[in-house]
């Protein structure tokens, strides 16, 4: 318990030791979201004003999907690259996954703040626009709370398979891909006319984020069941998180 | 010391073959077999690809064991969590936490341990002025010579005062006089009790530090012994060249008479012969004498040491590097 949290420790120091660079890297996508769909757009008469009712929801999904995978993914992927830094923390006295709970956890840390930033970047960027009827607290915070980890899972999952020089690559191919096709932009049941897609980002767990955030948030907007939405968070923490240990475990040995 | 000494690694078939693909593998370690005792500096010398680093990463659980056993102050490898607490490791690569200043990668490591704050505190302050650290302590390790950083990780690895300390090829890649300051380290280390296994592929490094060495190659442990009774495995042992511009009957007589082996070998080059007689330095007085009796010019006398690497060309009919 000792190791775990001066792991954790460590991870914080250097977190705040790049403090702007931090928030720099999680406040401004969502800052751009907002400002852009929920004001610009709707000020210029180019979307209706409601559209930032529909859009809040999936731009909290994105953020913390987003900050979830960057804080977990990239220092993985450096940690196991060609200097193999982490070496020092896996021979720490304490499990190997241990050491993926850890990051799990800080990846779960950094989405969390990155959602949190969204709640006063909507308000004071768009509140004209916005009319929110959070429908139970309890359940915004399991979405948070499941969200949170999903994003941190998907990010240790790439992070072990991806090797540091290919991170690039990896937002362009599987992160962008993984938010535009996330019913983030558009609820999921809009899709009904493209039923082969609609099918198809039901693989995504951005679908379950944002369409889980849109119940409890904007729960006038057709939305997948809540049932469904929190099974399908679940279920992308347990399998993310198992792919990820494997594939950390299979890193950390020779 | 090497009899009746408590052995603290023990070392029982261990064996690792990695998988490349499904049908090709490499048999890094072959079933390797001995064990180190307390207090001891211990050496694997071998040359590249012998499996030193493997042999390594089995005993400090960073290596999944194919075949067979170790443990470390009596304690099964696959208990890693167990063995981890026991041991430290200065790898053959740097594998500084870059995020972090020299000072915070000593105390975070302690911390990893559950070392209490004002001992590690202390203890950073002490390791990090034995190692000639003590000016850089709040730099980051980007910028850290090669030299700096095998010092600053050795001084990581004492943190939380490991059992036993492994060396990685500590001082491949450095200058010789980091090299010399890092072999002064390790030997005032292990006269403060630490127990060292250490791996090189320089043979003068095995021979200068090592109590025992076990000569390793293709996996397999080829002799083990102090470094001066393995120089005695060599057959001839110490000799001395004598380089003359002829070399009498008379002379060679006397020179065959000086010692029960004599003359091993004569050989004839256009000006000069080459005399080799078996034998240490206190043969010179006598073949000095012996060439004045019969009035021969020396070109000159060259006493040419048994060394590792001869013993390791005996043993494989190769030479330690490359
Ligand atoms: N991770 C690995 N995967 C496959 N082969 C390896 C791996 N590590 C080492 N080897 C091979 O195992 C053999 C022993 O390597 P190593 O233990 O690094 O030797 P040394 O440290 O003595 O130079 C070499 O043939 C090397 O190529
Ligand atoms: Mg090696």
């Amino acid at each position: 318990m000792k190791t775990f949290v001066a792991l954790l420790q460590r991870d914080v120091t250097v977190l705040i030791r790049d403090l702007p660079e931090f928030v720099m890297r999680i406040a401004m996508q969502p800052f751009l979201f907002v400002f852009v769909f929920g004001y610009v757009l709707p000020s210029i008469g180019q979307v209706k004003s409601s559209y930032a009712n529909l859009l809040l929801p999936g731009i909290l999904a994105a953020s913390m999907m987003m900050a979830g995978v960057q804080g977990t993914a990239i220092p993985l992927s450096q940690d196991f690259g060609a200097i193999k830094e982490i070496e020092d923390r896996l021979m720490a006295p304490i499990r190997i996954s241990m050491v993926v709970l850890e990051k799990i956890v800080m990846g779960t840390l950094q989405a969390w703040i990155a959602g949190g930033l969204v709640f006063p970047l909507a308000w004071a960027i768009m509140r004209s626009n916005l009319s929110l009827h959070v429908t139970s607290f309890s359940y915004l915070f399991l979405y948070l709370f499941l969200v949170g980890l999903a994003s941190a899972a998907t990010g240790i999952t790439l992070g072990t398979i991806i090797s540091p020089f290919k991170i690039p690559l990896m937002f362009a191919t599987i992160i962008i891909p993984m938010i535009f096709l996330g019913a983030t932009y558009y609820p999921w049941h809009a899709l009904s006319n493209v039923v082969w897609l609609q099918t198809i980002i039901l693989i995504n767990p951005m679908v379950y984020a944002a369409e889980g955030f849109r119940s409890v948030l904007t729960p006038g907007i057709p939305h997948i069941r809540m049932l469904f939405t929190i099974l399908g968070l679940f279920a992308a923490v347990i399998i993310l998180s198992g792919i990820g240990l494997r594939g950390f475990i299979k890193r950390a040995y020779s | 010391m090497a009899e009746q000494a408590e052995a603290i690694i023990d070392i029982e078939g261990l064996k690792k073959t990695y998988t490349l693909d499904s049908h090709r593998h490499v048999e890094a370690v072959k079933g390797i077999k001995f064990s180190v005792n307390a207090g001891e500096i211990f050496g694997l010398l071998g040359p590249n690809g012998a499996g030193k680093t493997t042999t390594i990463g089995m005993l400090t659980t960073r290596v999944k064991v194919t075949a067979g056993d170790a443990f470390i102050a009596g304690i099964n490898i696959r208990d890693e969590v167990a063995v981890k607490r026991l041991i430290a490791v200065v790898p053959q690569q740097n594998n500084l936490d870059r995020s972090l200043t020299a000072r915070e990668n000593l105390t975070f490591h302690a911390k990893y341990f559950g070392v209490p704050k004002q001992v590690r505190e202390k203890k950073a302050e002490e390791l990090l002025k034995m190692m000639g650290l003590k000016g850089r302590q709040d730099d980051y390790v980007r910028a850290f010579s090669g030299g700096m950083a095998q010092r600053l990780m050795i001084a990581r690895a004492l943190m939380h005062e490991p059992k036993v300390l492994f060396l990685d090829e500590a001082t491949t890649g450095l200058d010789p006089q980091s090299r010399r300051l890092l072999w002064d380290k390790v030997r005032e280390l292990n006269e403060s009790g630490q127990t060292i296994l250490l791996t090189t592929h320089y043979m003068d490094e095995a021979d200068e530090l090592c109590h025992r060495i076990a000569i390793i190659d293709h996996g397999e442990v080829l002799a083990l012994d102090t470094p001066h009774n393995l120089k005695r495995m060599v057959p001839g042992g110490n000799r001395i060249d004598l380089e003359l511009p002829e070399a009498p009957d008379r002379l060679v007589d006397i020179l065959r008479g000086i010692d029960r082996t004599g003359v091993i070998s004569r050989r004839d080059e256009e000006d000069r012969v080459i005399l080799s007689v078996h034998g240490g330095q206190g043969l010179i007085p006598g073949i000095i004498k012996a060439v004045q009796e019969t009035n021969t010019d020396i070109l000159s006398v060259q006493l040419h040491h048994v060394t590792l690497e001869d013993l390791f060309i005996h043993l494989t009919g190769r030479r330690l590097r490359d």
